[in-house]
């Protein structure tokens, strides 16, 4: 049997269910409720694009703090983004309610000790989004729904009457992910979907999710700070490093070769039992303060190939293999950016100036 | 206690190592319950486990399995409603002498506090005081232990300290809130080291940190037990870390102690199926990606524990006699002179032939065979496995302590 990973190539043509283009967050700075130094920002999520399509598992990579959360907040709509632009079956998301839009993109959260009511039983969390949504026969009961959802999950009809606290963590995680399909939608974003369980259980759970790539066509992002796992379940690795994506491809091809240096470092301190001899680290240190990045290739003070024109120009984003990306002046063609050669708007830079620029103007979105 | 020395082992690597051999604690059938009578759960049942001086013991298992409960008895922090309900708890000072930590009355315990057994916990945010400076905190340890140090002394001590996690004397200063985890963590371990101890007790020190960060951790508290020598047990859920870093591995579940082996051994030749599920339940960094299973069900409700191994209702190799005996921790029938190790499995007693999966040649005997992961980019293959020992080579930096 293969990988939940390893399913048929799809292919990468037709439009993508969800897609972010440059998508932006930056949070205001505050001090004791205020907003202090106008134009000060948290760059939690910079020029991301990112690109979902049916039947298809996006994991998003990265350490605490990389923007992996913030994304996905922004692709759940929970957030809006400061700019950019998010399309669902190819039409901008922003013309449609919030309703409608959840009921095409839904979301798992991390705790299921959290994101479940103590007070309300199996049955209550999945019927509830059925109501909500519209979904359920007029006037009759919603039990046959619910219990072809608990079904879906692999869960017993029998723990419809059960409360949270009488399940195991992976239960409650199978109960989290039954009510986002409740309302059939078609992208599901899991953010770190199994770090709160038990290792022997985390398994199960993902290749649930597998399953659901199979079975119901959805499209599923995956978000995680575990590569390992990432590498498992996911068709596609989107590599985040302090708010952007700094590489992109197949998931055997990005940890087998990687081409970023930082995707290298975060394999090589990844755990590894069949390593014969301790990794070396090349790029210690931490991620830098997202209030004023780096200049120009935000890694670079981390690097151990910097080069001059790192600390100066934002790396392009260059095609090393076919469908694998990498955002590092080590790929580009000619690395001297005096002699501006790629004039591909796709590939702008997003430097920190034009950021403060734009967040002069009243943040939209942000006082709600 | 069985006797069991598992850092005395004649393998390759471990002859560079210093000092192997010499236990330092030795644990014999420690129970520890939590709550008293009826309706007491008993948390860590008939624990036995021996560490030695400058060995680097892992203590791997799944939440509830009683590995914290484990470490709390050990050092006497369990707090009620934990009961220690029986057991011997050896701690060795050297010169032959030794103490019974569960027998020793509070002032002996001071003694032996932090200047033999120092504790890292998970939580470096809560366990530093936010109210207190770094450097105060550091200085509080001395000048309890120390009394003898002046308050420049103190200083200088607490300097030192933190120059040897890597950590700027000018933080000293510092308000814990003013670092990043990684730099808390580094400064709980400096804590630890203060009055350099024999034994440093880490419970998931690693847990709440990125994996970069965590690695880096890693690798100065190997290179420090290279440098003062202390041994360390290590508690932790995360297997495939522990295999990297650790000489020898026990697993428990459902409170018991289940397979206790070399870290290389536990790895290439598991013995317990819940070893074997833990090892399936960690997808690999190379190779071809293949299905993994994890494990099924839940671990077990200690409050109503399953009757016979407790690991009878999720294994798949389950046999009749499994639901009503308890398997006793004892070397597998088919050991070799080579792998002392011990497992608590019924498959194991030679009774029955074991499967395959779970009679796989120790990595002393014979090439080891690949467990289906494909060496990775710019990693050499799996054929220079008895080398490859975690104890690791005595020039390897990483290895030894890790």
């Amino acid at each position: 049997m293969t990988a939940p990973g390893a399913a048929p190539a799809l292919p990468v043509t037709g439009t993508p269910v969800l897609e972010a283009r440059s998508l932006v967050k930056h949070f205001p700075v505050h001090r004791r409720g205020r907003r202090i130094q106008h134009g000060a920002v948290v760059h939690a999520v910079d020029d991301v694009s990112i690109a979902v399509r049916e039947a298809s598992i996006t994991a998003v990579v990265g350490e605490s703090g990389c923007g992996k959360s913030t994304l996905t907040r922004m692709l759940a709509r929970l957030i809006r983004p400061t700019a950019g632009e998010l399309l669902l079956n190819g039409s901008p998301a922003a013309r449609q309610n919030a309703r409608e839009y959840a009921g095409q993109v839904q979301m798992v959260l991390q705790d299921p000790f959290a994101s479940l009511n103590l007070v309300h039983t199996v049955g209550y969390h999945l019927a509830r989004p059925l109501r909500i949504h519209g979904l359920g026969p007029d006037g009759t009961s919603l039990d046959d729904e619910v219990t072809s959802l608990l079904e879906r999950v692999a869960l017993s009809p029998q723990n419809v009457g059960k409360y949270p606290h009488e399940l195991s963590g992976g239960q409650r995680q199978r109960v989290a992910i039954a009510r986002a399909l409740a309302v059939r939608p078609r992208v599901l974003l899991a953010d770190e979907p199994v770090s709160m369980l038990d290792v022997s259980i985390r398994l199960g759970v993902l290749n649930l999710l597998a399953d659901l790539r199979e079975r119901e066509r959805l499209a599923l992002v995956y978000v995680t700070h575990d590569i390992a796992s990432a590498r498992y379940l996911s068709d596609t690795i989107a590599v985040m490093y302090a708010g952007q994506i700094i590489e992109q491809g197949p998931s055997a091809t990005v940890t087998d070769q990687p081409s970023h240096p930082y995707t290298q470092l975060l394999l090589a301190a990844a755990p590894d039992p069949d390593r014969p001899s301790p990794p070396a680290l090349r790029g210690r240190g931490a991620p830098p303060s997202l209030v004023s990045p780096p200049a120009g290739c935000r890694f670079h003070p981390r690097c151990p190939f910097a080069m001059d024109v790192c600390a100066r120009q934002a790396p392009p984003t260059v095609e090393v293999a076919s469908g694998h990306v990498s955002a590092c002046w080590l790929h580009a063609k000619d690395p001297d950016p005096d002699t501006p050669q790629n004039p591909d708007p796709d590939l702008r830079s997003f430097t920190p100036t034009t950021a403060r620029q734009q967040d002069s103007r009243p943040p939209r979105g942000e006082s709600t | 206690m069985t006797s069991l020395p598992v850092g005395t082992l004649d393998q390759p690597a471990a002859a560079g190592r210093s000092r192997p051999g010499e236990p330092l604690l030795e644990v014999t059938g420690l129970c520890v319950d939590y709550g008293i009578g009826p309706d007491a759960v008993h948390a860590v049942l008939d624990a036995d486990l021996a560490l030695h001086r400058g060995e680097v013991l892992g203590l791997a298992g799944e939440s509830g399995s009683g590995k914290s409960t484990f470490a709390y008895a050990v050092t006497r922090l369990l707090r009620a409603p934990g009961v220690i309900t029986g057991g011997v708890v050896r701690f060795h000072l050297g010169q032959g002498r030794d103490i019974d930590l569960l027998a020793a009355d509070e002032a002996q315990l001071r003694r032996l506090r932090w200047t033999q057994v120092a504790v890292v916990l998970q939580s470096a945010m809560h366990a530093l005081n936010p109210v207190f400076s770094i450097g105060d905190q550091l200085g509080d340890v001395l000048r309890t232990h120390r009394p003898d140090m002046d308050r420049a002394a103190r200083r200088d001590r607490a300097a030192q300290l933190l120059d040897m996690v890597g950590i700027t004397a000018d933080r000293l200063r510092s308000y814990p809130h003013e670092l990043s985890g990684g730099m808390r963590q580094r400064v709980m371990i400096a804590m630890a080291l203060a009055l350099e101890p024999q034994l440093v007790i880490m419970d998931e020190p690693t847990t709440a940190l990125d994996v970069v960060t965590q690695r880096e951790i890693l690798e100065e508290l190997a290179a420090l037990r290279d440098r003062l020598g202390f041994a360390v047990l290590f508690i932790t859920h995360d297997l495939s870390l522990l295999i990297e870093i650790a000489d020898s591995i026990a697993i428990m579940y459902g409170g018991r102690i289940v397979e206790r082996a070399r870290a290389t051994a536990l790895f290439r030749a598991p013995r317990h199926p819940y070893t074997l599920g833990l090892l399936g339940s960690f997808p690999s960094l190379h190779g071809p990606r293949v299905h993994m299973t994890g494990i099924a069900g839940s671990p077990p409700d200690l409050r109503d524990p399953p009757a016979g191994c407790p690991f009878h209702p999720r294994c798949r190799y389950v046999m009749e006699r499994c639901r009503t005996e308890l398997p006793p921790l004892r070397p597998p029938a088919r050991a070799g002179v080579q792998d002392p190790r011990v497992v608590a499995c019924w498959l194991q007693d030679g009774s029955v032939p074991p499967p395959a999966e779970l009679a796989r040649p120790g990595p002393g005997s014979g090439p080891a065979p690949d467990p289906g992961h494909g060496p990775g980019p710019g990693v050499a293959d799996g054929t220079n496995e008895p080398a490859a020992d975690p104890a690791g080579t005595p020039a390897d930096p990483q290895g030894g302590a890790a």
